[in-house]
């Protein structure tokens, strides 16, 4: 059974159908990735996938179960975590207070026992802060654990933003163009940490990305959008040959 | 573990708490070698009520993020659920267990409609919360005003008409008399009480602040759609920061009511005036940080009556403070300025602070 999968998944705002009739599988374990020009809908399909926006018509199924519909919270707690295309960290607070966050559901302990400061708050707090500087470590932001996360550098957010979404312990993460922005070594690293969060966590992976070094480099298939309609999908080599892909991307003679 | 091993945030904390305990050290020093005038020792309760309020608006604008215009509402239904019940049990009960139960009868009683204002008014976000708010501020202000209850042996009279409407027998007694509101409420409230409330506010919320309820209420602050991708429950931990300020606003009302011989619902006291009041001390004290709320909250109750000859300009100062502090809080340049001239730097305590 797929981990992922999508049946005829559109949405219409007003007289847009912003997707049209999408369908995806992705197996347990996949790099995943979806490509397209500019508005082509891409980062919808995420928001439809999490919660954001609730689909006009289609089904999602996450290792079986229908999340469809459901809210943002409700799907993450079913295992989807994501990251965002314009980077959403909580900015006022540390870079470990931001993975903590994504430890939320995992580490519970009662308000109580916070405002009395009982031992299972001092326990839980340094399992949390265990677990996230072992979280924090993959992505080679440990020694910034104290900064403000509004402070890191631009590559460094988008990681940090990979480390809180890893956080929620998710069987699928969404990362929508992890590398925008990223100068070329900042990308090769970035590529290093989602094999390394692959093979290590064994986490299935989909991503949005625009840099085709990057997608022609880890992805094992694809999926091309235009329009809101899918133009073709299949293993990575012969979607970037397919003609009607360079077309959509460079346009017409 | 010792003070330098601490994080940043637990010795910051541990300096508020320090700061309150000494503070009232001192005032009890001063006022036992009778260097308080008895006008500034009238003041002494008020100051922990208004520094308790802060503590408590804070947590909803500085913490949750949400602009809440009508928290003197809360503080009215504190004062009189909890003076209404200490007039009921005056002759029954002992002062201290009385007044124990009435304060936390005032903090219930104004927690339970947090709760019940907060599951309409949380729905909405930033200008159309704070206009809400006020809007229920006003009208729990107006609605104790129209309230009359009476007691005699065959029980309590509720009318919201007038007082001839409750029928009350010849011995009867008026307990909330409408727009005369209570009268006559033991004068239970002094300087350590007022003081306790207000260290016991202060220590739950940064005890909860600095935990994971604090960091999950601070992720809705900061990006509401990023706390719910990573599953945190938005609408929860808004009703629960919403309700326990709530619940801190009537502890202070409580305070507030026993201090005073008739408790009557003005605009002056329970108007939407104290919730700006109230907003001014958060925005003053640096939004989102509970010490310099309760700095901002004793500062601005005392300068009024330092510079009583021109109390008349009050309001007037208020408002231009606020809008300066807003231009140098929030512009790029004076930010820079304050950071570049950071009394922290000299101590050789500014890295830390980035």
């Amino acid at each position: 059974m797929a981990l992922l999968e999508i049946n005829n998944l559109s949405i219409q705002f007003g007289g847009l159908r912003a997707v049209d009739d999408f369908n995806l599988t992705v197996e347990q374990g996949e790099l995943y990735g979806l490509i397209g020009p500019n508005g082509a809908g891409k980062t919808t399909v995420f928001n439809l996938l999490t919660g954001e926006y609730k689909p006009t018509e289609g089904v999602i199924l996450l290792d079986g179960k229908d999340i469809t519909g459901k809210s943002a919270i409700e799907i993450n707690r079913a295992g989807v975590a994501r990251t965002f295309q314009n980077i959403r960290l909580f900015k006022q607070q540390s870079v470990l207070d931001n993975v903590k966050i994504g430890l939320h559901n995992r580490y519970p302990y009662s308000a109580v026992s916070a405002v009395l400061r009982l031992p299972s708050y001092y326990a839980t707090e340094k399992q949390m802060n265990e677990k996230a500087m072992e979280l924090l470590h993959v992505f080679d932001l440990d020694g910034e654990a104290n900064t403000l996360s509004s402070n890191l550098p631009y590559g460094k957010q988008r990681k940090l933003e990979i480390a809180r979404a890893m956080a929620t312990e998710p069987k699928l993460l969404l990362l929508d163009e992890p590398a925008a922005g990223m100068n070329p070594n900042e990308t090769e690293e970035l590529m290093e940490d989602i094999r390394y969060i692959r093979e290590n966590f064994g986490m299935t992976i989909l991503l949005i990305e625009h840099d085709m070094r990057l997608v022609s480099g880890i992805c094992e298939k694809l999926t091309v959008l235009n329009f809101g309609r899918i133009l073709t999908q299949g293993e990575t080599k012969e979607v970037l040959a397919d003609p009607e892909v360079i077309k959509a991307y460079l346009g017409d003679e | 573990m010792n003070f330098k091993q601490m994080t940043k945030t637990s010795r910051d904390n541990l300096g508020t708490i320090a700061m309150l305990v000494v503070a009232f050290a001192v005032v009890q020093a001063l006022r036992a070698g009778g260097f308080v005038n008895s006008h500034m020792d009238g003041m002494l309760v008020p100051l922990c009520v208004y520094a308790t309020m802060a503590v408590s608006l804070n947590l909803v604008v500085g913490i949750l993020g949400e602009l809440s215009l009508g928290h003197a509402g809360f503080m009215c239904v504190g004062a009189f659920s909890s003076a209404f019940f200490s007039k009921c049990f005056e002759q029954s009960m002992g002062t201290f267990p009385r007044f124990l139960i009435a304060i936390l009868i005032g903090g219930l009683v104004a927690g339970v409609l947090g709760f019940l204002i907060g599951i309409p008014v949380l729905r909405l976000n930033g200008d159309y919360l704070a206009i809400v708010t006020l809007a229920f501020g006003e009208i729990i202000k107006n609605l104790v005003n129209v309230l009359y209850v009476g007691r005699d042996a065959a029980g309590l009279h509720i009318s919201m008409r007038d007082q001839a409407a409750l029928g009350l027998a010849e011995d009867g007694e008026m307990i909330i008399n409408g727009p005369q509101g209570i009268t006559g409420t033991p004068f239970n409230s002094t300087f350590t009480v007022g003081f306790v409330i207000l260290l016991v506010s202060t220590i739950v919320v940064l005890n909860l602040v600095n935990s994971r309820e604090g960091r999950a209420i601070m992720s809705i602050r900061d990006n509401r759609i990023a706390a719910g991708s990573l599953g945190i429950p938005v609408t929860r931990y808004k009703m629960f920061a919403f309700t326990l300020s709530a619940v801190i606003a009537g502890c202070a009302g409580a305070l507030y009511a026993h201090n005073l011989s008739s408790l009557i619902a003005t605009p002056a006291r329970f108007g939407y005036n104290m919730s700006i009041l109230f907003l001014v001390f958060v925005v003053l004290g640096g939004i989102g940080s509970t010490r310099g709320a309760i700095i901002a909250a004793i500062i601005l109750t005392l300068l009024p009556e330092v510079l009583r000859f021109m109390a008349d300009y009050r309001m007037l100062i208020y408002a231009v403070v606020l809008i300066v502090m807003m231009i140098v809080n929030w512009n790029p340049k004076s930010r820079a300025f304050i950071k570049a001239h950071s009394p922290k730097k000299w101590f050789g305590r500014g890295k830390e602070d980035r």
